[in-house]
């Protein structure tokens, strides 16, 4: 079997300061990947680099394509980057305003990415929204409502579907759950995970909340300060940290 | 038989006599000679110029006398008189530092070299209608002390003395011109000058304004505001010397505002720029305000926000001659997109009504 | 009047545009930059069209100018007269005599011919404007082929209105490329700048842009494939005057107690076909 992804030395700064430094891994197809780490602790900075959000300073990124097999995103072009986006990568940001467009009905936005590769069948595109609407548990009928009208939730499960309707291999999540009461988390993080498994989806998840990795992810990274001072599956990292910034970070969950 | 709207060539020639007619007025008073509008309406004049973007106040009050006194009118008849000229080249920079001074002032210093000089500004004065003016009257002349030998330096080269202020880069080789080239953005310092000095005065007043206001807040001294007359030379390659063929008013401004510093550089005081044609300070503030609210980016101030900080809001939109054009030119005919609008509203109406009936 | 340069402008000036034309002709629905002049009439009433004109005039040429398909509205007279004046060149109003016709918001009814340029003055030449205010954005969109967004605007049309609403300045596709904005023509007009045989040039003063169509050019215009694209007019509505069924139809208020007729908004064709008429009488 081949990685979907890996990571090569990967490394960016931001003037002298850095963002993520050296920076290694692999990620197997079906595989969930966590990253946790405080603010500032270089995992978003890592995650715009993996999706071509921000260029890194060195460091390749050679992602499995369907098309053209192993392919380093940071020198491929813009078109080419932008078309794996569309078809073989989803985002999902922390603030679904940011992932969505808040002036657009719910089918238009779940239609965006069909009709970017070509669907040119308005109720071809219409039938697949109905579905994935249905799919992440938002009432069909409201196809033709604005994101406005939807709670956080809804609105958040609206921004995943809209990334998974093209089908793509490898979900990138920046803080899924963040900002979400702790309910509609447990409801959310229950359809991500069954999403996961159903369609074979890879993911890597940058996250503060370790309850977040615990149930969702295969293995973990922990970072600060930019670097990854701590790695392995994750019940391993959680049930038995090494790193003293780990324990920490667990000892502070479970205080709570 | 009705015929489509006919008759536009008559009507527009009697619409353009009848708005000779209107300018002129009532004939029993003198005609208005445009030599009293360039020295009795000066400023008006110096707006005109500014915006017009041409240096010629024989012109610039002609075009207000044709232009019945609508000072974007004036502005339009100049910048398409201008546009028509040729293009020999450029001056060499204008050097304010040797202006001969009629009005200098400063807000951060309480006396500095060179002394400061009121001038004629409306500052301080009551705004008192004064009825007087309603008859000519004899006024008498303002005594006029000698002007100060020698360059008078800028305020703010005493802070840059100190290393207090940013220093500004050297002049570039090539310096484009916005009047030759199509504004590419994101625009160089330079493009953007050029177009925030010919921009409309009130669009850039209510810009600068709303940054005082806390929309991109950075907090601005007038460190000086010098008004005066330069003298205008060019460097002729084919006689191998320059020469000075000019000597025009100007007004400009530089801001001091904060700045914070950044991981890489320590904290500084920073300029903004403005430079206006004429005796026009109200431009030429607001301008150096807007100047300096549109390197929030390269200073690495926090944006997103503020109107005045978006060059490409502020650039896209403070030329007035393309603003009223643009705005105006929804008076001319849209019969057809309008039949086209009809229709598409029309349409749905109609099948709503069939189904209500159906459904009855 | 010789104060000015043959058409107004200077040859320098005829020059830079001859090559933005070039190039806009070279790259079918790409709009390039140019440095516009200011022109003795405002910007939004046609300066972008004049300046293409003036850098395509030559003195042999025959001018028509319509404004809402008419000849005589006051724009067309005001920009014909300028020409007149400038340039010395024949004008006419009768579509197959002219060489050059600059037009805004319509395309002649009489089909266009090889050899004959057709100017079109643009508001707002990006189609995407409406969807992304910024310049930077549209320019990366255009680069990219990252059209969703369009689409997307059509779809949200079709799902409230139950077909796309746009009635004039209708977008299209230019050789499977280029999306473009084919100035606000009503939609009825769109299927003519398909393979027309004639040079279309859209100029857009204010803006800064010109572009154009090749003849025999690709041109579709953005649909669903099960909601195609339709080129309507007024339903069911013939010429008051000429009796066309053809033609695109203004609507004309002729009493307040809600009468109405429709007439020919080209009135050129509609002269014509009434001369043709009271030759056959005769």
């Amino acid at each position: 079997m081949t990685p979907l992804l890996k990571v090569e030395a990967l490394s960016k700064h931001y003037g002298r300061h850095l963002g993520c430094g050296d920076v290694n891994f692999t990620l197997w197809p079906g595989e969930v990947m966590g990253i946790v780490g405080e603010s500032g602790s270089g995992k978003s900075t890592l995650l715009n680099c993996l999706a071509g959000h921000l260029a890194p300073d060195t460091g390749r990124v050679i992602f499995e394509t369907r098309a053209h097999g192993p392919r380093d995103t940071v020198t491929m072009t813009e078109p080419e980057r932008r078309w794996l986006a569309r078809t073989e990568w989803a985002f999902v940001h922390q603030n679904p305003r940011d992932g969505l467009r808040m002036g657009v009905s719910a089918g238009g936005n779940v239609g965006e990415r069909l009709m970017a590769v070509g669907a040119r069948h308005y109720g071809e595109i219409r039938a697949q929204a109905e579905d994935w609407l249905g799919r992440v548990e938002i009432d069909p009928t409201r196809i033709d409502e604005r994101p406005r009208a939807f709670s956080g939730g809804m609105r958040q499960r609206l921004q995943i579907a809209r990334n998974l309707v093209t089908g793509p291999r490898l979900a990138l999540m920046d803080e899924p759950t963040g900002g979400l009461d702790v309910s509609v988390q447990a409801r959310l993080l229950d359809l991500l995970r069954g999403l996961v498994r159903r369609l074979g989806l890879s993911a890597v998840i940058v996250t503060h909340d370790l309850a977040v990795v615990r149930l969702l992810a295969d293995r973990l990274m922990v970072m600060k300060d930019g670097r990854v001072v701590e790695e392995g599956l994750t019940d391993q990292v959680l049930d038995d940290p090494q790193h003293a910034y780990t324990q920490l970070l667990v000892s502070s969950v479970l205080q709570v | 038989m009705y015929v489509a709207v006919k008759g536009g060539a008559r009507a527009i020639e009697n619409a353009h006599r009848w708005l000779a007619d209107a300018r002129r007025g009532d004939r029993d008073l003198p005609d208005l000679d445009v030599a009293q509008i360039r020295e009795q309406l000066a400023l008006a004049v110096d707006r005109v110029m500014a915006e017009g973007s041409l240096y010629d106040p024989d012109l610039a009050a002609l075009a207000l006398k044709q232009a019945r006194g609508d000072a974007i009118e004036a502005v339009f008849l100049i910048r398409t008189f201008r546009t028509t000229l040729p293009r020999f080249g450029a001056s060499l920079p204008i050097r304010t530092d040797a202006m001969q001074i009629t009005r200098r002032i400063s807000a951060t210093y309480k006396d500095v070299p060179g002394g400061q000089v009121l001038g004629p500004t409306f500052d301080y004065t009551h705004r008192l209608l004064d009825f007087t003016l309603s008859d000519a009257k004899p006024v008498p002349a303002a005594a006029e002390a000698a002007a100060p030998a020698g360059p008078v330096p800028h305020i703010l080269s005493h802070l840059g003395a100190e290393g207090l202020i940013q220093p500004e880069p050297a002049e570039p080789a090539d310096v484009p011109d916005l009047t030759r080239a199509p504004l590419a953005v994101p625009a160089a310092r330079p493009l953007r000058l050029q177009a925030l000095t010919r921009g409309d005065e009130g669009f850039l007043l209510s810009l600068a304004y709303s940054t005082q206001r806390g929309y991109g807040r950075n907090h601005a001294f007038v460190g000086e505001l010098r008004i005066g007359y330069v003298r205008v030379a060019a460097y002729l390659p084919k006689l191998g010397f320059e020469i000075e063929f000019a000597d025009i008013l100007v007004t400009e401004c530089e801001s001091v505002n904060q700045f914070q510093g950044s991981r890489t550089q320590p904290a500084q005081f920073t300029r903004g720029y403005g430079l206006v044609f004429g005796q026009s300070e109200r431009q030429a503030i607001s301008m150096a305000l807007v100047d300096r609210a549109l390197r929030a980016r390269e200073l690495g101030e926090e944006t997103g926000t503020a109107s005045a900080q978006d060059e490409e809001f502020v650039l896209s939109h403070c030329d007035n001659i393309q603003s009223s054009g643009f705005l105006e030119h929804i008076k001319l005919p849209h019969y057809v997109d309008f039949q086209a609008e009809l229709e598409l509203i029309r349409k749905p109406r109609r099948d709503a009504y069939a189904g209500q009936e159906a459904a009855e | 009047m010789s104060d000015y340069n043959f058409a107004y402008l200077d040859e320098a000036t005829k020059r830079m545009l001859r090559r933005a034309i070039l190039k806009a002709v070279a790259i079918p629905g790409y709009q390039v930059p140019f440095s516009r002049r200011e022109m003795p009439m405002p910007y939004g009433w046609g300066t972008g069209g004049v300046q293409v004109t003036a850098a395509c005039l030559v003195p042999e040429d025959t001018l028509k100018v319509i404004d809402q398909g008419a000849d005589d509205t006051t724009n067309a007279v005001s920009i014909r007269k300028f020409f007149a004046r400038v340039a010395g060149i024949a004008t006419t109003e009768a579509t197959a005599e002219a060489t050059i016709i600059q037009t805004r918001h319509r395309i002649p009814e009489t089909p266009l011919t090889e050899g004959q340029i057709l100017v079109f003055q643009v508001p707002i030449p990006e189609p995407l404007r409406f969807l992304e205010p910024r310049e930077t954005e549209t320019r990366t969109m255009h680069a990219l082929e990252d059209y969703g967004l369009i689409q997307v605007r059509l779809y949200e049309d079709t799902a409230r209105h139950g077909e796309i609403a746009r009635a004039y300045a209708y977008p299209v596709r230019v050789e499977g490329r280029y999306i473009m904005d084919p100035s606000p023509i009503p939609k009825f007009d769109n299927p003519k700048l398909h393979n027309a045989p004639a040079l279309q040039l859209f100029g857009a003063g204010r803006e800064c842009r010109i572009y154009a169509l090749p003849p025999f050019t690709r041109v579709e215009s953005l649909d669903f494939e099960d909601y195609p694209f339709t080129a309507s007019k007024a339903a069911g509505q013939t010429c008051a005057i000429c009796g066309a069924e053809d033609s695109y139809l203004d609507e004309v208020i002729i009493d307040d107690a809600g009468g109405r007729m429709f007439v020919c908004s080209d009135t050129d064709y509609c002269a014509t076909r009434c001369a043709a008429q009271a030759e056959d009488a005769a």
